[in-house]
């Protein structure tokens, strides 16, 4: 990657950070740790290497994303609306009754949105059916796939790991956002999910494991999953839960969250140095 | 009357639909051999996935493929597909306002030397509970086909009960059907029975026979959809005979039994009976056996028209 889109793609990952604590601290609550962990592999996803298009959400040949930790929508949404899929206004619709923007994302009611999730584990199923149909159809878009590290502790989750590598899914693209943080403690404490590695390579996976905010990282490991034949992929981001929101970063009772306002646009303020 | 093999009428059916529409793909969990569906994957290898035995991925897969413009059909044991996928199914099918057509195998006492753990006599209050979801369940080889025909048309997610063993045709093959309208198989004046299913439709159409030959005029309605129920054939019949019994290879909670009672509290009270399983587990047994413990048969739906006649 050029150093020029390094920079670019960095103070993208701001802005979209910076839309989704606004929207967030303008409802006064939400899932800003696992939200603010994902902002990066989204920005990467969207800015970088997925074929979308904003004017026509439907498109067939496009590539997918299922984001299965579906609590992080705010996230995704700052990007769909950055991106164009909808007004940008609408982030301060979030959670509000009739809005388009849930709290776990609808495929229903927001344009972008490639799957409905929100119940922890299924994504992975359903984005190994988009696979399947994409392969049926001979469509070459990639299926792009997002779990939590919480969510890992999912027996559904597993039940996907074997059968996306028997099914020699090469077109799908998984992401572990490993915060190392679920609701009610450390994940080591909670239910421990190591060594995620070995398992995921155990399933017969390619496994690669870079840091979750860094762009070149992040970027030559999708490079190298796309470049793979017979297998899907699983990149495990070791990622900050809350990242870049001072109120919110690293605390263990960011999974969702009271967030004042005024607070909120401090944390926004702050976000390009902190 | 001519025997039909159910199974082997899906399989044939799926493989109809199939040759005549490419989004038509099948799921199994390891029970392709009891659904007799290989015939379908010797056909059509590309378009059958087998997840083995792991149903909760195969329904969010059926759901992503669905997502990916596929109509799925998802097969499994009923008591799996209800009990086991059910938030797959509710979610990423039913509330993705995707289009997977799920059934489930072996029905209630269908299920006999399974036994208790694999008889499912819930699954249609279960569903029943899914928003718009389409809940049926033939009743012979003619309603089979045309019913697995009307759901691969429908947009929108079902669920189906499928008897797999050989049953006796009832319907002639020009007979159309639409899911959600009930079909009186024969008329009456004096009670209705109101049955669902293989087992408890024929057992009605007996138990009809049996009524006429004491100068008791039964009708029977087959009403294979439990939702949407066909109210306006409840009501119709309701006000024609003042009597109305239901029957269910089910829980008499929840399933067709609460539908009609539904329906009638609100509209039209009318004296209800409801014959099923009542508030108990299943266990283990020969077909024959278990529809005697738990009434199933000719008699006791005889015996409850009698009791209950005013």
């Amino acid at each position: 990657m050029e150093v020029q889109e390094l920079k670019q793609l960095e103070a993208k990952a701001k802005e979209i950070r910076k839309m989704t604590i606004d929207s967030i601290g303008y409802l006064g609550v939400g899932h800003i740790g696992g939200a603010l962990s994902v902002v990066e592999v989204l920005t990467v996803l969207y800015y970088r290497h997925m074929d979308v298009s904003p004017g026509d959400p439907k498109k067939k040949n496009r590539d997918k994303l299922v984001l299965s930790k579906g609590h992080a929508g705010p996230a995704l949404y700052s990007v769909l609306a950055d991106k164009g899929f909808f007004p940008k206004d609408w982030l301060h619709t979030l959670n509000k009754g009739g809005t388009n923007l849930p709290s776990h994302c609808d495929m229903n009611r927001t344009p972008g949105i490639d799957m409905s999730t929100g119940s922890l584990g299924q994504g992975i199923s359903a984005a190994i059916g988009i696979a399947l149909a994409n392969r049926l159809d001979g469509v070459d878009q990639k299926v792009y796939l997002i779990i939590g590290d919480g969510e890992s502790n999912e027996g559904q989750i597993w039940e996907g790991a074997m059968a996306a590598p028997h099914y020699k899914l090469n077109n799908l693209i998984a992401f572990t956002d490993y915060n190392k943080m679920q609701i009610d403690g450390y994940v080591h404490e909670i239910m421990n999910v190591e060594d995620l590695d070995a398992k995921w390579t155990a399933f017969g996976w390619f496994v690669q494991r870079v840091n979750g905010h860094d762009f070149q990282d992040m970027d030559m490991a999708i490079e190298r999953a796309k470049k793979e034949l017979y297998r899907p992929s699983m990149i495990i981001l070791d990622t900050i839960k809350g990242k870049g929101a001072f109120f919110a970063e690293r605390r263990l009772d960011n999974h969702n969250m009271n967030v004042d306002y005024e607070t909120a646009k401090e944390a926004c303020r702050l976000v390009d140095d902190f | 009357m001519a025997q039909l093999e159910m199974r082997a009428v899906y399989a044939q059916t799926l493989i109809e639909l199939a040759e005549k529409d490419d989004r038509i793909v099948l799921l199994e969990a390891d029970l392709m051999k009891a659904s007799g569906t290989t015939i379908f994957k010797n056909k059509f290898p590309e378009r059958t996935f087998n997840m083995g035995v792991a149903e909760a991925n195969m329904v969010g897969v059926a759901a992503g493929l669905s997502a990916g413009g596929k109509i799925p059909f998802a097969d499994t044991f009923g008591c799996f597909a209800a009990r086991r996928t059910y938030d797959q199914f509710f979610i990423s099918a039913n509330y993705a306002r995707l289009n997977v057509k799920l059934t489930g195998t072996d029905p209630g006492v269908s299920s006999a030397y399974n036994g208790g753990t694999h008889m499912p006599f819930e699954d249609l209050g279960i569903m029943r509970n899914i928003p718009k979801l389409v809940v049926f369940e033939p009743s012979d080889p003619v309603s089979l086909k045309k019913l697995v025909q009307k759901a691969a048309a429908h947009q929108g997610c079902t669920y189906m009960r499928l008897h797999r063993k050989p049953v006796d045709i009832i319907y002639t093959e020009d007979e159309p059907f639409e899911l959600g309208k009930g079909k009186v198989l024969r008329d009456g004046n004096d009670v209705t029975i109101v049955a669902i299913g293989v087992i408890m439709v024929h057992e009605a159409l007996k138990a009809a026979e049996m009524l006429k030959s004491e100068n008791i005029s039964a009708a029977v309605i087959d009403m294979h959809t439990v939702k949407p129920v066909d109210s306006e054939l409840i009501l119709q019949y309701a006000q024609k005979t003042g009597l109305i019994v239901t029957c269910e290879n089910h829980q008499i909670m929840n399933g067709l039994g609460s539908a009609v009672a539904e329906v009638l509290a609100e509209n039209c009270p009318c004296r209800l009976k409801r014959i099923g399983v009542e508030d108990e587990f299943g266990e283990v047994g020969t077909q024959e056996y278990l529809q005697e413990r738990f009434g199933m048969t000719v008699g006791h739906i005889a015996d409850v028209v009698k009791k209950n006649l005013k």
